[in-house]
């Protein structure tokens, strides 16, 4: 496959930034859009050029922490994977291909395709936990038994992985889906009771001062999410704020 | 020079643990408001230990390279977690899981660290449920468990195929509360490069931030390192593209011993290389082998019909079809543990049985899987079980509800129904049981250094069993360290903030920011990539699944010869003072490029075969390992310049509560 690449180049934060194009040669199917991207940095590196910044790790779809937005979707034309999952076979011999990085206030770009989403992480320092110290005297796993279908529905919500694509999907660049999900886990399940109206409200103060935006029940985020999380999210985390703002 | 002593508690084994804690010093609330320990990594092992020492009231600063620390690879652990809580009434103990582990491990382990791992099993399993980790559940509420490898009891608790996912999430929020609370500095971003001993005590790291390429001094009373696995030094694998060695190498470098290089794990279930490009191998989860069902093709003829395309799996009878692990280990069938596994698939795809193009492929079989399933719940139902369409509908839709999202990965790179037609795997590296030694209290040969989760050698002997790793991980960082680690800082309640501007944080500086400006100014041709490729290869060749005395010395000689060419002609774009992740990575096989050297060093030194290390001139008249009695410990490298002068020091080690035998599954 031969194909024309636009990818954002952005020196660091404080440069412009602009699409360059590189055409790219002899890409197969069975490639990953990451090994894609590897063989263009091996020719750039070897012609003497920068190569393109891109985060990623684990390449398999699990540590979140590969982003792109890839001809105007968050982690490509694909469903229900991320980039590193994506793959070359979803392309055609002749395409175009826009390689643009996460965008929003609240995730600043670091170099080309990097982007600092660390306002994720202080919404979760916020309240993202339960409060239980590490003692050895636990009580027994066994002890408070959770119905298996609160327990399914905490670990769909509990399988997100934090890489942003709900917000760089949102026109207005909200995070409801990222915390909702988080949220949910713990509204779910008995352990997380104990500090539900604080943590609702701890949360989504700290995602309002980080600069995202609202939600605006378009469902962009969902449908590009790669692991599938619901907008059910969204209403349970609504419903526990109200619960929470009354209580509060 | 640092001497090897396991300092083993006395005692009866199941009261080690319990005496050992009685009678070490600990620190005052008080005084640990004063003590600055460093935490570097934020895996499961490096981000609960962190949550855990800063619960405590210690003054945590933590580290880890990735943008976040709920990155680290734990996260990618998919199967399960074992824990001896005997739920399921089948048998299970703690002796059990010891008992199991040591053998699992082939007699290469530590007794008594192998009895406190199992004895602190279940607290694990508390603490998570406790911190909110969605854990699978039965219709009843409780707890559900799962088989793994090696072991005839069913202890394995899991979270769909994201345990690993969602037990470092748990450790993540439990940092977080610290974070918060102030108690936790947060270096994200931030690679260790050295770590900086003032008389004779590790006293701090030196770091750079990957963001803007600045060079940091930070010092602390201790320092612990939980980085990981060394997977990587064999360029594919299962670990993800940042995993390293660079933590527990330059440790090694400043005085800690690396133990038994040569054990790694090569883990039987994972999808086949596709072609050069290749960046690294996707696992899929040992779990699938509780109902996938493995074979290759009787005759040759099948297989290259198959190769060839004109022949699909599914239309081969059951007669044509060798389930080689079921023949060969009736008792364990297709769960034996992942050495043995790993090495029957080698032999039945280089006897020119393997179903893909390149002849390296075997195949996990879901057919009769979905069959059982479909029956049982048309039976549950009260519906025809003799209608087929039916019961394997039925059957497919339990089959998704517990691997639905390993079979969704396998169908997106490689384009095949899972459903339809057998996975296609192969074998690849996937863990690395050797690492830094340490010794009871996790305490390297370094004092104040400390070696936590799959970065230190010591519980897994030469072959891990499935769903432990996550075991030891959590119970080094939850259970153990903070606890050990108290006994030596009760010596530094008065010892004050150390200083960052010492002779020795200013030599550490000097060298690592050289060592950047020769990557950095070098005249070379070749990126890092082309280097790491080549060691990659070297490995996998020579000191792979099975070994001899002939390669191994060829790689020893390659490997050194690779890394001089590296030096001389490595290319790194850019400059120190940016993000420039050829910089991180050139760092990062520099090290790889020494450990391989030692890793082929131990792996010819140690004439026998144990677990994953399989000497081609020991083995038995079956194929299997072939210990030998004089090997019986664990071999400890002391640095001396070179890979090639390191010097071998031996921990003996002893059984004194468990019957070493001939490994047998069958």
């Amino acid at each position: 496959m031969n194909l024309t690449l636009k990818i954002w180049r952005q020196k660091n934060a404080n440069d412009k930034g602009q699409i360059v194009t590189y055409p790219i040669t002899g890409i197969e199917g069975d490639m990953s859009f990451l090994e894609m991207l590897d063989i263009l940095n091996d020719q750039l590196i070897t012609n003497g050029d920068d190569p393109v910044a891109f985060d990623h790790d684990c390449r398999e779809g699990i540590c979140g922490m590969c982003s792109l937005y890839i001809n105007g979707e968050a982690h490509g034309p694909d469903r229900l994977v991320t980039t590193c999952q994506l793959h070359m076979r979803k392309f055609k011999d002749g395409d175009t291909i826009f390689i643009e990085p996460f965008r929003a206030k609240a995730f600043p770009v670091i170099k080309d395709l990097v982007v600092d989403r660390s306002s994720f992480d202080r919404i979760q320092h916020s309240g993202g936990f339960i409060s239980v110290n590490t003692s050895g005297n636990t009580q027994d796993a066994n002890s408070i038994p959770i119905s298996k279908n609160a327990a399914d529905e905490a670990m769909d919500a509990a399988t997100c992985i934090g890489c942003g694509a709900c917000v760089a999907s949102c026109k207005n660049s909200s995070a409801m889906l990222f915390v909702s999900a988080k949220v949910s886990q713990y509204a779910l399940l008995p352990q997380g009771q104990v500090e539900a109206t604080d943590r609702v409200l701890n949360m989504v103060k700290q995602m309002d001062e980080e600069g995202f935006g609202n939600c605006t029940n378009t469902g962009a985020c969902e449908v590009e999410c790669p692991k599938g999380i619901s907008l059910e999210n969204i209403a349970r985390m609504n419903r526990e704020y109200l619960s929470a703002s009354l209580k509060g | 020079m640092a001497t090897l002593d396991s300092k083993i508690p006395e005692g009866p084994l199941k009261d080690k643990w319990t005496n050992h804690k009685n009678n070490i010093d600990l620190v005052n609330p008080a005084n640990k408001r004063n003590i600055d320990v460093i935490v570097v990594g934020t895996g499961l092992a490096g981000g609960s230990a962190a949550a855990t020492l800063a619960e405590l009231g210690y003054n945590v600063k933590a580290f880890c390279f990735q943008d976040s620390p709920r990155r680290a690879h734990s996260i990618a652990a998919q199967g399960g977690i074992n824990a001896a809580k005997n739920y399921q009434g089948d048998g299970d103990s703690t002796y059990r899981l010891f008992y199991d582990t040591v053998k699992g491990g082939d007699y290469r382990s530590r007794e008594a660290n192998v009895y406190r791992l199992a004895e602190v099993s279940a607290n694990i399993i508390d603490q998570c449920v406790a911190q909110g980790v969605p854990f699978a559940r039965d219709y009843g509420g409780l707890l559900d468990n799962r088989s793994f490898g090696g072991v005839l009891v069913s202890r394995t608790f899991y979270a769909k195929g994201q345990t690993g996912q969602q037990l470092l999430l748990g450790a993540y929020s439990a940092m977080n509360r610290q974070i918060g609370r102030g108690k936790i500095k947060m270096y994200n971003r931030h690679e260790m490069l050295d770590v900086v001993i003032v008389d004779g005590k590790a006293r701090g790291i030196i770091t750079r931030n990957l963001v803007n390429g600045e060079i940091e001094r930070h010092s602390a009373h201790a320092v612990v390192l939980g980085t990981g696995g060394y997977g990587n030094v064999f360029f594919l694998s299962t670990n993800a593209m940042g995993s390293n060695v660079t933590a527990g190498w330059k440790a090694h470098k400043k005085g800690a011993y690396f133990a038994n290089p040569c054990y790694t794990q090569i883990h039987p279930t994972c999808i086949p290389v596709s072609g050069d490009h290749q960046s690294k191998l996707t696992l899929m989860s040992e779990s699938l082998r509780n109902d996938g069902r493995i074979w290759v093709p009787k005759h040759q003829k099948d297989v290259e019909a198959i190769r060839n395309k004109t022949l699909k799996p599914t239309q081969l009878s059951e007669e044509d079809r060798d389930y080689y692990l079921e023949r060969r280990y009736p008792a364990f069938g297709n769960l034996v543990p992942r050495d043995v596994a790993s090495r029957a698939a080698k032999e039945r795809c280089d006897a020119g049985f393997g179903v893909n193009a390149t002849g390296e492929a075997v195949y996990l079989d879901f057919a009769s899987a979905i069959q059982r399933y479909g029956k049982e719940q048309a039976h549950i139902k009260g519906l025809n079980e003799n209608d087929d369409a039916l019961v394997k509908s039925l059957g497919k839709a339990v089959v998704k509800a517990k691997y639905g999202n390993l079979f969704q990965m396998y169908e997106k790179i490689v384009d095949e129904n899972p459903y339809e037609t057998p996975m296609m795997i192969y074998p690849a590296v996937h863990y690395t049981m050797g690492g830094v030694w340490v010794d009871y209290n996790l305490q390297t040969t370094v004092p104040g250094l400390f070696c936590i989760g799959e970065a230190n050698f010591s519980d897994h002997g030469a072959n891990r069993l499935g769903a432990s790793a996550l075991m030891q991980g959590l119970a080094d960082g939850y259970f153990v360290l903070p606890y050990t680690i108290g006994d030596y800082l009760s010596n530094d309640i008065r010892t004050g903030t150390i200083p960052t501007d010492s002779p020795e944080f200013e030599e550490a500086e000097k060298s690592v920011k050289e060592t950047i400006n020769h990557f950095i100014n070098n005249d070379g041709s070749k990126p890092v990539d082309y280097f790491h490729k080549k060691l990659g290869k070297i490995m996998w060749n020579k000191c792979g699944m099975s070994r001899n005395e002939k390669e191994l010395k060829e790689a020893i000689t390659e490997i050194a010869e690779l890394r001089a060419e590296f030096y001389k002609d490595v290319k790194v774009p850019g400059t120190a003072n940016e993000f420039n992740e050829e910089l991180a990575k050139a760092g990062r096989v520099a090290d790889f490029l020494e450990l391989g050297e030692l890793f082929a060093k131990d792996a010819l030194q140690r004439e026998e075969s144990a677990g994953g290390h399989f000497r081609e001139e020991h083995q038995t008249e079956e194929g299997e390992a072939k210990r030998r009695k004089e090997f019986q410990y664990a071999s400890a490298w002391e640095y001396k310049g070179e890979p090639k002068d390191a010097v071998l020091h031996k921990e003996e080690l002893t059984y004194e509560n468990i019957k070493v035998k001939e490994r047998s599954y069958k």
